[in-house]
């Protein structure tokens, strides 16, 4: 490779390398250092060693928040993030191929809706007067209207996260399951297999990767986002739906009991960056480097 | 599903049971009969099954469509029995449109407009940036390839907004806090990954014949590149410019934690305000406003849906 041919390349990657440099690199470094300092709204870089993680070994909160996080996640991934999306994929791809895609995109659409949009609508369904969709539907069966939020808080946010989570792994079972080839169906039905046979002993076992691929990317994303959680509940009611990831914000930007806690906020999030850094590199290589990694053809530049 | 139906048990083909004698014609005649009654109950158990499907399916939905059937039909009317049933067709809620709900909101239009330069703002960026950097991944040969491959996939995956208490802290010491720009630059940063993904993926798929060929006619990489390759990408160039500028209008945590100064706001910042005074109050005016900022991921979402499909599968988003 001549200079010039060099330079050329190192053109194409500029843009990339500037934005992964100051979006990535330079908040992970951040993201770090701050968790050694007491810093707060003064944004002072105070170091105080290894103090802030003391704090996150003494803060009395935190059993709770760990044990709402895996409640959240173990949840919204097995009835909505992998078993409704198996079973919409499942129904999705028995009937015609058009009423499939009809479906699959209805279930997409959360996924685009502003997230504030889609928060308005579970306000409505969830308001706790007659009002709301729930409860009016309670009223006409005679009872009185609940206060879902306040009562079922952790139901409340492992629905409204799942029925956005679904529809990623409907997506991916789909076309794994309509890559199946159809003579395995065939031989099943050829041996009397019903369809509960086939899905046990032909569809699932041969989607078995996609199967553990969705869990584990979901599993991550489940660990860190909490924007609608934020939204529908805020963490509350008194932490009741506080997890981890939404713990560290409100700890930094949060409303009430917040003081712009940044460096015990970056501490926690450290967790998470090192969480995700890792399971992504493990994730990859699990599940698509190899066949993605082919090399180019062309020298010439 | 005809195929599916394709019988299991057919009698006697091919299996060389032709049947010989008048005796044996006659249990072959018996046994076709119960085969046939297999295929019958057959036939059944795949429509029961179906029938089966079709009820799933509608039952899980039909509160999806309810919710966003609410959206357009609360905004639009007087009341609703029980608070579902509409009645009354008014343009009350509307009234937003042209007069500020409370006093110390920001312009509605002007947000509109903020709104409308942040989501262009992030699929330009987006596409810019992808476009080269994916060419190189697919098409060039050179040491640290792979190293650089691997990294695309790891940012991929990775959870950008475990960043964002950093990223906050960075926006500031750039000047970029509270401003369109600096938002713009962290939701680009953060689609970027999937729109290099996706780009080298439409780039792997053209000829390497048509480039050579190209190349081989004299033109320049260059050349090639635009008067050969650029129009074979295109699609993906859209789909990454529709997603990309999807994400960018609806996006609300970087709206609502970067942005406190009311002029900069998007319609995220300008609804969560509505929410924040209105929740439990006005219901026409949070359905009429939440309608007014989907309208156009809506009308994105039914026209130019197959670009979107292309993408959505990477989804950038967990799906919390």
């Amino acid at each position: 490779m001549t200079r010039g041919q060099r330079l050329g390349l190192f053109v194409l990657f500029l843009p990339t390398l500037v934005i992964t440099v100051v979006f990535y690199g330079l908040p992970a470094v951040v993201t770090a250092a701050m968790s050694f300092t007491d810093m707060d709204f003064r944004l002072r870089w105070n170091f105080v060693g290894f103090a802030t993680f003391l704090r996150v070994a003494e803060d009395f909160l935190l059993p709770r928040i760990l044990q709402n996080t895996v409640v959240y996640a173990f949840f919204t991934l097995a009835f909505f993030n992998v078993g409704l999306a198996l079973l919409l994929a499942l129904a999705a791809t028995f009937v015609p191929g058009r009423v499939g895609r009809v479906v699959q995109a209805l279930w997409i659409l959360p996924r685009l809706t502003p997230p504030i949009v889609y928060g308005i609508i579970w306000m409505w369904i969830l308001d706790p007067t007659r009002a709301g969709l729930l409860n009016s539907l309670l009223a006409l069966a005679g009872v009185g209207p609940v206060d879902w939020v306040t009562r079922h808080p952790m139901a409340v946010i492992v629905v409204t996260n799942g029925i956005i989570g679904a529809s990623f792994g409907m997506v991916v079972f789909s076309s794994a399951i309509r890559s199946i080839p159809r003579d395995y169906t065939w031989a099943a039905l050829a041996d009397g297999a019903t369809w509960l046979q086939q899905v046990r002993f032909v569809t699932l076992p041969l989607i078995r990767w996609p199967l553990l691929c969705v869990t584990a990317y979901q599993t991550l994303s489940l660990l860190t986002s909490y924007e609608y959680i934020l939204i529908v509940t805020g963490g509350g009611p008194h932490f009741a739906t506080t997890v981890w990831s939404l713990y560290a914000y409100n700890l930094a930007f949060g409303g009430d009991f917040a003081n712009h806690a940044f460096g015990y906020g970056a501490a926690l999030s450290l967790v998470l960056v090192v969480l995700g850094v890792a399971a992504s590199v493990a994730y990859w290589r699990a599940f698509r480097f190899r066949e993605v990694a082919a090399e180019p053809k062309i020298e010439v530049m | 599903m005809g195929e599916r139906r394709l019988g299991a048990r057919e009698p006697g083909r091919g299996a060389g049971l032709e049947p010989r004698s008048e005796f044996e014609l006659k249990l072959h005649d018996r046994a076709a009969g119960t085969c046939l009654g297999d295929v019958e109950r057959e036939r059944r158990r795949q429509k029961a099954v179906s029938v089966a499907a079709y009820a799933f399916l509608i039952s899980v939905s039909l509160p999806l469509v309810a919710g966003y059937g609410w959206l357009i039909l609360n905004s639009f009317s007087s009341e609703l029995a029980h608070g579902v049933w509409p009645s009354g067709f008014t343009l009350k809620h509307w009234r937003f449109l042209v007069e500020s709900p409370l006093p110390d909101y920001p312009d509605l239009w002007r947000t509109t407009w903020n709104t409308v330069w942040l989501a262009s703002g992030v699929a330009v960026t987006v596409v810019a940036v992808s476009i080269p950097t994916a060419y190189a991944l697919s098409r060039v040969k050179f040491r640290g390839r792979s190293a650089i491959l691997a990294l695309a996939l790891v940012l991929n995956a990775f959870p950008g907004i475990t960043l964002l208490i950093a990223t906050n802290y960075v926006l500031r010491a750039l000047g970029f806090l509270n401003s369109i720009p600096g938002v713009l630059l962290v939701k680009a940063a953060l689609m970027t990954p999937l729109g290099i993904w996706v780009m080298k993926g439409f780039y792997d798929a053209v000829s390497w014949d048509v480039e050579m060929s190209a190349l081989v006619d004299g033109a320049s990489r260059i050349q090639a590149w635009y008067k050969v390759m650029l129009p074979q990408v295109m699609p993906g160039v859209a789909a990454i410019a529709v997603f990309s500028f999807i994400y960018g209008w609806s996006e609300y945590i970087y709206v609502v934690t970067f942005i406190q100064d009311g002029a900069a706001w998007t319609l995220a910042g300008y609804i969560n305000a509505i929410v924040g005074d209105f929740r439990f109050l006005d219901y026409g005016l949070l359905s009429a406003a939440a309608l007014f900022y989907i309208a156009p991921v809506l009308l994105l979402f039914l026209f130019a849906q197959k670009y979107l499909m292309r993408v959505t599968t990477g989804g950038t988003k967990g799906g919390g």
